[in-house]
C-alpha cells in the first residue's frame, strides 16, 4: 500500500470521538492539518498532549471539536496563555485531565510496552493527583516499609499526529532525537505524519540515521507539507514565527476574534 | 546595612571582596544571586523561556571553568546547543528521577509560605477564575531535584500568598513519602529567602538594594522568619560582572537572542533606568520555567 497520502486524507481519517495524541510545540506539530481538520469538524475529540499543548490544541478547542483534554499544560509560550483553552476551562466547556509531564510519558510508555500501567514517584500531596480519579496510589510491594507510589494507567490514543523533517517512500519517518514522538506513535493504534520532504533513499538502510527513524510499521500515512509546522518551528529546519503566534493570541482573545482569524487563515490557505 | 550571609553552600561576595560594582543592573543582581545559590551543583536543568536562570547557570559554568573546578553540566530545554538529551523530552524526567539533576527552577502563579507552588489557576477547580497553563513537570521534579530554586520577579501579595488555591507541587511531604528534592530558596525582585524543610517555611536572608523589611512584609502574603544576619543582597563582584557581560552574554545570545539584545542595549545606555525592573505583566502571570 502506498503510504503517501494528502493532508486532507489525514484530516478525514480522524473521526468523531477519536482519542488524538499531539506533540508539544517544540517537537513537530502537524499544524498544516489543523485547518483541514477543523473543516472536517469531527466532534468530541479527546486530546492527549505529549506532554503539553499549544496553538493547534487551542484552535481545535476554539472550533468546538474537543470534549476532553489530558495535558500537563496548554500555552502559547512566549505569546502567553492559550485563549480558547482558558475560555473553555472557565466556562466548563471541556473536561480537563490535568497531568504532569512525566505522567504523560509514563502512560504512553506503559502502552508502548503493552503493560496496564506505570508506577511513578512524586505527585503525592498534589491537587493534580487529587483530581485524577483514574490514577491509583498503592504501597510499593517491593519495599520493606510503607512506600506509597502512584500508578498511571496506560495511555492508548486512537491516532497520533505529528510533523517531521523527512520520510521515505516506504513510509519511514525521521524524527532524530525527538524520541517522545516514537513513544507517542508506538502507544497509539494508528499514526499519521506530515513531512517537509520525501526522500528517495530508504532511511532504514542508512545506519547513521536509522536509530532516529520511526519505522513504517507504525505509520499509516505520510503527507508532504513543506513548512508544515508553521508558525511553530521544526528542529534543524526553521524557527518559530513568534510574531504570528502573538497575532493569533491577540485575535483569539474573543470568540469572535478567533473565528475571524480562522476565516482569514482559511482564505490565505485557499489562495496559496 | 551589612552584607548578608547566604547560608547553606550559597556563595558570598567574599571572593570579589573589595570590588563590588554598584553599577550592576537589578537583573544582573538576580543572575549573580542565582549563580551563588547554584554553587556546587554538577548538573542544572533550565526550562525553556527562562533566560535569567539560564544566564545564571552559564555564569556558574564559566566561573567553574575559569577556576579549573569540575565542569558544570547545563541542560536548557528546547536548546540544541545546551542539551545532552537524545531520548526525547522524557529524558529530563528520567534523569531527575535517578538523581542526575541537582538543580532546577520553578516559577508559580502563586507560591505560599510553605513552599507550595500553583501553576494551574486561582479560585475553584476546574472552573478557575484565572487559568494558567498547567503544572508542567513540577508535580514530579519538585520531589526529585534536590535544589529547586523558586524564582519569580513579581513580589506581591497576589503571587506570594498565605495558601495556594491549587497545589501543583507541595513544598514538603509527610514522613514516609519518597522525596529527595524540594525547595531550596525563593528569589524575587525584592530579596532572597531560604527554605527550611523541617519547619516548611521561608527565612528572609537578604534584601535587594533599596528595599526595607517593612517593604518586604507589606508585599508578602505569608509570614516568614527573618535571618539574624539579614542584610543587603551582595552585589556582583567585578569578576562576576566581567564574565556575565562577556562570554556569558555571547553564549546567551545563541539561545535567547531577544533577551541578549535587550541586555546589550541596556549596557550601552548604562545609567538609564533598567526597563526590565518592573512587575510582570498582569496578563501574562506565568513566566514559569517550562518542562
Amino acid at each position: 500500500m502506498n503510504p503517501i497520502v494528502s493532508i486532507d486524507d489525514i484530516a478525514r481519517a480522524i473521526p468523531s470521538g477519536c482519542r488524538l495524541a499531539l506533540p508539544a510545540d517544540y517537537a513537530g506539530v502537524a499544524m498544516a492539518v489543523t485547518l483541514p481538520l477543523i473543516r472536517c469538524a469531527p466532534r468530541d475529540l479527546c486530546l492527549v498532549c505529549v506532554p503539553t499543548g499549544g496553538m493547534q490544541v487551542d484552535m481545535l478547542i476554539g472550533a468546538g471539536l474537543v470534549r476532553t483534554i489530558e495535558t500537563s499544560a496548554v500555552s502559547l509560550g512566549e505569546a502567553g496563555g492559550a485563549p480558547c483553552f482558558n475560555r473553555a476551562v472557565s466556562l466548563g466547556a471541556i473536561e480537563l485531565l490535568d497531568s504532569t509531564c512525566p505522567a504523560v510519558h509514563a502512560g504512553l510508555t506503559a502502552a508502548q510496552k503493552g503493560a496496564p500501567f506505570a508506577s511513578m514517584r512524586g505527585l503525592i500531596g498534589t491537587d493534580v493527583l487529587k483530581h485524577r480519579a483514574d490514577w491509583r496510589v498503592i504501597d510499593n510491594p517491593f519495599a520493606e516499609s510503607p512506600d506509597p507510589v502512584v500508578l498511571v494507567p496506560a495511555i492508548r490514543p486512537d491516532i497520533a499526529l505529528l510533523h517531521a523533517p523527512m520520510a521515505d517512500r516506504e513510509g519511514n519517518v525521521w524524527i532524530g532525537r525527538r524520541r517522545e514522538l516514537a513513544t507517542m506513535v508506538y502507544a497509539s493504534r494508528r499514526a499519521f505524519a506530515t513531512v517537509e520532504r520525501i526522500v528517495e533513499r530508504s532511511l532504514l538502510s542508512d545506519e547513521t540515521v536509522a536509530a532516529g527513524v520511526l519505522p513504517a510499521l507504525y505509520v499509516e500515512g505520510i503527507a508532504l507539507a513543506p513548512r508544515g509546522a508553521l508558525p511553530y518551528g521544526l528542529w534543524g529546519e526553521y524557527g518559530t514565527d513568534t510574531a504570528e503566534l502573538i497575532r493569533y493570541a491577540r485575535a483569539a482573545r474573543t470568540g469572535q476574534g478567533f473565528r475571524a482569524y480562522l476565516e482569514t487563515a482559511a482564505a490565505e490557505c485557499a489562495t496559496s | 546595612m551589612s552584607t548578608a550571609r547566604l547560608p547553606e553552600g550559597a556563595d558570598t561576595a567574599a571572593e570579589g571582596a573589595g570590588t563590588p560594582v554598584s553599577a550592576a543592573a537589578p537583573r544582573e543582581l538576580l543572575i549573580v544571586t542565582i549563580a551563588r545559590l547554584l554553587k556546587g551543583v554538577r548538573h542544572v536543568a533550565v526550562g525553556a523561556s527562562s533566560p535569567i536562570p539560564a544566564a545564571a547557570a552559564m555564569l556558574l559554568r564559566a566561573r567553574s571553568e575559569a577556576e579549573g573546578a569540575p565542569p558544570v553540566r547545563l541542560s536548557i530545554l528546547g536548546s540544541v546547543q545546551h542539551n545532552f538529551f537524545t531520548n526525547g523530552s522524557g529524558e529530563l524526567f528520567d534523569c531527575a528521577g535517578q538523581g542526575r539533576i541537582d538543580a532546577f527552577f520553578l516559577g508559580g502563579g502563586q507560591i505560599d509560605g510553605h513552599g507550595n507552588v500553583n501553576l494551574v489557576g486561582t479560585g475553584s477547580y476546574p472552573e478557575s477564575s484565572v487559568r494558567w497553563p498547567g503544572s508542567f513537570g513540577s508535580a514530579y521534579l519538585y520531589f526529585v531535584v534536590p535544589r529547586v530554586i523558586l524564582f519569580r520577579e513579581e513580589h506581591s501579595r497576589r503571587v506570594l500568598v498565605d495558601r495556594v488555591d491549587f497545589v501543583s507541587a507541595p513544598g514538603s511531604s509527610a514522613k514516609g513519602i519518597y522525596r529527595t528534592g524540594g525547595p531550596h530558596a525563593l528569589l524575587t525582585s525584592m530579596g532572597v529567602f531560604m527554605f527550611d524543610p523541617q519547619r516548611a517555611c521561608f527565612r528572609l536572608v537578604s534584601m535587594h538594594p533599596g528595599r526595607s523589611l517593612a517593604d518586604l512584609r507589606a508585599a508578602t502574603g505569608f509570614d516568614f522568619d527573618v535571618d539574624p544576619a539579614l542584610g543587603e543582597t551582595p552585589p556582583p563582584s567585578a569578576s562576576e560582572l566581567a564574565l556575565l557581560r562577556g562570554c556569558v552574554l555571547t553564549e546567551l545570545a545563541q539561545t535567547y537572542p531577544d533577551f541578549a539584545a535587550r541586555f546589550h542595549t541596556d549596557l550601552a545606555r548604562k545609567g538609564a533606568a533598567d526597563p526590565l525592573d518592573r512587575p510582570t505583566r498582569s496578563t501574562d502571570p506565568l513566566p514559569a520555567p517550562r518542562t
